[in-house]
């Protein structure tokens, strides 16, 4: 192991990401349908009281409340949907259906009575049913405003085929945090949804520099290369690779922190809505960029003319020096089959 | 020029006191109620109504007495920022703003408060007693009073005499006589105020608890009878816009719905500045019945009052019966006073139903939790950042450090600057988008940092050539890349709502200070420590040292 984290850290290693680019379709493949399964299986996302309309009160424990006698206090209070829950170290957290001001204020005045708390000291959120729509709504609008501008971008900036592979590897990415949802029935809040927004960016953050790096590269192959794109291309994956990783783990590590936090000392609330949805597409997005959007790029650019012919080229080479001698290089770059780099992509 | 910024900046900051940056209410504690204002018909508010919308509002709020409150058209919505506890509040802001007609049954001054009558008999006769002489004389409403604002001296007329008016697109009214509207306007409009306001009025038909609310109506900012309004079939004591006169109102005679158009013009004959109106047809019937009714009472019963939203916008008297829908107000109206209430009719007439959305309020307590979390995991996401590049890049991971501390103090000069010069409030969203964004920042080191140990690995360059040679190409890439989350921030910013778009706000605003540190701090720091002996020389904890780029392990030292 020391001598893999002293090779990764010297930027010293040659993973053939791309070549084995069928394994990562068929894993990503799997996870899509299992996410796709999941989201259908548990009836979608778990939307929380801002999506749903409804009431949440928040206020401090104090030594006589019980979950029971809070429940009891709502209940009294003439509030029918109760759902009570500990909010970090020190709060309450209740959540009801959509009440009216003059109910709610009536509510904070049970519980400050029942728990000797001044009554400005319970926080209250009432969202109207319809309000939730307009916020997804709004934000759907954003996303797909946000994609096409930045498949503009991408594509006057670099190529389309990058763009192409760029979108589709968040579209992927947002499939399976969605499904991580789904499935682990965490409660989707705007916290939540500013946390995929925050993955999209990163996402296409980590593509952009990835990409950067390819063009560079693949930039110097003529026609006498002695590599293929496929190969470049994972070249300059690797070079990036310790970037990469260095990256999400910086990045993780705040998020990390905001998770620790939220979760340790405030409870539910933006904080570990937020930075749950970010630590999952965090990994998503890094697992994606890696194995996810440069091959797709090649499975792209390998249909192009120029570079089927500069495939053909590197193998009969390799070929004729296979004859020659058996193995000087590395195996990597022989069993880099050239079939496979006509193969389509599976999804 | 970085130093110069940040001094700038700083000393901003240190002129104006502005340490602490102001917060939002999520983390200062207070109610944030977002209100979706619909026509009756369930629409989106044209634009022109939801500004007027926004304005009734913020009428609404100052006269509950909040200070500080904000109200903001945010998208298609309203947003209203009360500091600390007022929830309650929010109940009186909902209701449905229409424009109404009502007779006016009884006059004053506002501003004096009137000595309290001996006796609130509600049917009381005339008291034909004028006691001493007015107080508040620059209250009353003269009769050659030329300024727009005095609602007395205005006259609602029928555009035509025969009152069968052809549909006439312009205000030309046929020269009859008896249309000249401001002679007569101008010696109806005088009401002898008295120190009882309501004295010499004539108060049969009032309801008592109404009179006591126009006793007590004050008229101020905080009290102009936004607590009466609203009840189309109940009486009420009203302010006129400008609180200079207080009013008894009728019950509703026609509602604003019933209002086709309201338009600015001048009288063919005078040359006079007046406004049209235009009724639907049930409301011509209405407005028909209500003048004929009216033009023959005494002052100032046959003046017809315009309510908007509570408030008395203009108070005519009727001069004549007004059939056939259509109608003129004149009386010394300049342009613009006259497209003014044109414009307050029309937009006024379209009621506008407020649907509360969402209201958040968030105790001080929990508000000040919220900001503790915030920054310790900020704090601790820095810190852990830090460790990290330190570890990794050695040497190198001090320069980032320098870097990451220099985009800190940037990031906190620009709010605390924003905040105290352009309103900017610091709420949880942003804290968040900030400390999130500590790794994009750190991110562009690592690309630096990377592509200037590619360049020596490949062993050609010298440490100050690598430096130069690297930066031009993590140059590009940092541009890019920050160019990408750039672009979502913007996108996010103006088509989000909410939380989303405080967040972008905050992740746009760390992208920007990322390209400055970057360009201003970063490159010059790395090309200044480059020359030093302990980067150049690859010293075993400058993270540049041999060991570290095993692969032209021989070729470095040579250069070197």
């Amino acid at each position: 192991m020391p001598g893999v984290i002293s090779r990764l850290y010297r930027g010293d290693i040659n993973i053939d990401f791309v070549g084995k680019r069928k394994i990562w379709y068929g894993l990503s493949a799997f996870l899509l349908v299992f996410s796709i399964v999941g989201l259908i299986v548990n009836n979608g996302l778990n939307l929380g009281v801002e999506f749903r309309g409804g009431s949440v009160f928040d206020f401090a424990r104090t030594p006589t409340s019980s979950v029971e006698s809070v429940r009891a206090t709502m209940s009294d209070a003439g509030v029918h949907q109760i759902i009570v829950q500990e909010a970090g170290t020190a709060n309450w957290r209740v959540t009801t259906e959509s009440l009216s001001t003059a109910q709610v204020s009536e509510v904070q005045q049970a519980v400050a009575t029942e728990y000797g708390i001044a009554k400005n000291q319970v926080s209250s959120q009432v969202i109207g049913a319809t309000w939730g729509g307009e916020v997804s709504e709004k934000a759907v609008i954003g996303l797909i405003v946000f994609m096409v501008a930045i498949m503009l971008y991408l594509t006057i900036a670099f190529e389309w085929q990058m763009a192409l592979a760029a979108i589709v590897a968040l579209v992927h990415d947002l499939v399976i945090t969605a499904g991580v949802y789904a499935w682990s029935g965490f409660e989707v809040t705007p916290a939540t949804m500013l946390g995929f927004l925050t993955i999209l960016g990163y996402s296409l953050y980590d593509a952009v520099v990835v990409f950067d790096m390819i063009k560079e590269v693949t930039g110097k192959l003529g026609t006498s290369a002695k590599m293929t794109y496929t190969q470049a291309a994972n070249n300059a994956l690797s070079h990036t690779l310790i970037r990469s990783l260095n990256t999400s783990l910086v990045a993780i590590l705040p998020v990390a922190a905001i998770l620790f936090i939220g979760t340790t000392l405030l409870g539910a609330g933006t904080l570990k809505d937020l930075s749950l949805a970010l630590f999952v597409g965090m990994l998503v997005g890094t697992y994606s960029s890696i194995c996810v959007a440069t091959p797709i790029l090649v499975s792209l650019k390998e249909r192009e003319p120029q570079w089927q012919a500069l495939a053909r080229r590197v193998a009969q080479r390799e070929a004729s020096e296979a004859k020659q001698s058996t193995s000087k290089t590395t195996a990597k770059a022989k069993t880099e089959p050239v079939g496979a780099a006509k193969a389509k992509p599976k999804k | 020029m970085l130093l110069a910024i940040i001094l700038a900046m700083g000393a901003a900051t240190i002129l104006q006191k502005a340490f602490i940056p102001k917060f939002g209410l999520d983390l200062a504690g207070g109610t944030t109620v977002t209100l979706s204002p619909e026509t009756l018909d369930k629409k989106a508010p044209p634009e022109e109504s939801l500004n007027r919308a926004v304005n009734i509002i913020r009428d609404r709020v100052n006269g509950t007495g909040i200070s500080d409150a904000q109200v903001a058209k945010s998208g298609s919505n309203i947003l209203i920022q009360i500091p600390g506890a007022g929830q309650e509040q929010a109940e009186k802001l909902v209701t449905t703003a229409e424009l109404r007609f009502r007779q006016v049954l009884a006059i004053g001054p506002a501003q004096d408060t009137p000595a309290p009558l001996p006796s609130a008999a509600p049917s009381g006769s005339p008291a034909a007693s004028p006691a001493g002489s007015p107080p508040a004389a620059s209250s009353e409403p003269s009769a050659s009073a030329s300024p727009a604002g005095r609602a007395l001296s205005k006259a609602l007329t029928a555009p035509s005499p025969s009152g069968t008016a052809q549909p006439e697109p312009s205000a030309s009214a046929s020269p009859g006589a008896s249309t000249e509207p401001s002679p007569l306007a101008t010696s109806r409009a005088t009401t002898p105020p008295a120190d009882d306001p309501l004295a010499g009025q004539d108060l049969s038909g009032i309801d008592p608890a109404v009179l006591q609310q126009f006793r007590d109506l004050k008229c101020s900012a905080t009290n102009f009878g936004q607590g009466n309004q609203d009840d189309p079939d109940k009486q009420y004591a009203a302010c006129d816009t400008s609180g200079q006169i207080k009013y008894i109102l009728d019950k509703a005679a026609v509602r604003g719905t019933e209002l086709a158009d309201a338009s600015a013009g001048t009288d063919p004959t005078t040359g006079e500045w007046i406004v049209q109106v235009d009724f639907k047809s049930a409301g011509a019937t209405q407005f028909a019945d209500i003048t004929r009714r009216i033009t023959t009472l005494p002052q100032p019963r046959n003046q017809l009052a315009t309510v908007l939203d509570g408030a008395v916008i203009v108070a005519p008297t009727i001069n004549e019966a007004i059939p056939g829908g259509r109608a003129r107000i004149s009386g010394g109206f300049t342009q613009v006073t006259a497209s003014d209430l044109a414009d307050q009719l029309k937009y006024g007439a379209l009621p506008l139903k407020f649907n509360t959305s969402s209201v958040v309020s968030v105790s001080s307590t929990l508000g000040a939790d919220q900001l503790r979390g915030g920054l310790i995991s900020g704090a601790i996401g820095l810190v852990i950042v830090m460790l990290y590049l330190l570890l990794y890049y050695r040497g190198l991971g001090l320069v980032g450090i320098a870097s990451l501390g220099v985009a800190t103090v940037v990031t906190y000069l620009s709010v605390a600057v924003l905040s105290e010069n352009a309103g900017f409030r610091l709420s949880l969203p942003h804290i968040i988008g900030l400390v999130v964004s500590i790794g994009i920042t750190a991110d562009s080191f690592i690309v630096f940092f990377e592509r200037m140990r590619d360049e020596m690995k490949e062993g050609r360059r010298s440490m100050r050539a690598a430096v130069e040679v690297a930066w031009r190409r993590a140059r590009r890439t940092i541009l890019v890349a920050d160019a990408v989350m750039f672009i979502a921030a913007v996108v996010l910013y103006f088509l989000a709502v909410g939380d989303v778009a405080g967040f972008a706000f905050a992740m746009g605003l760390t992208t920007v200070i990322d390209v400055v540190v970057v360009f201003l701090f970063t490159k010059p720091l790395m090309s200044l420590v480059a020359r030093t002996k302990f980067f150049s020389k690859g010293h075993k904890l400058s993270g540049l040292d041999a060991e570290r780029m095993a692969r032209s392990e021989s070729q470095t030292m040579q250069e070197a």
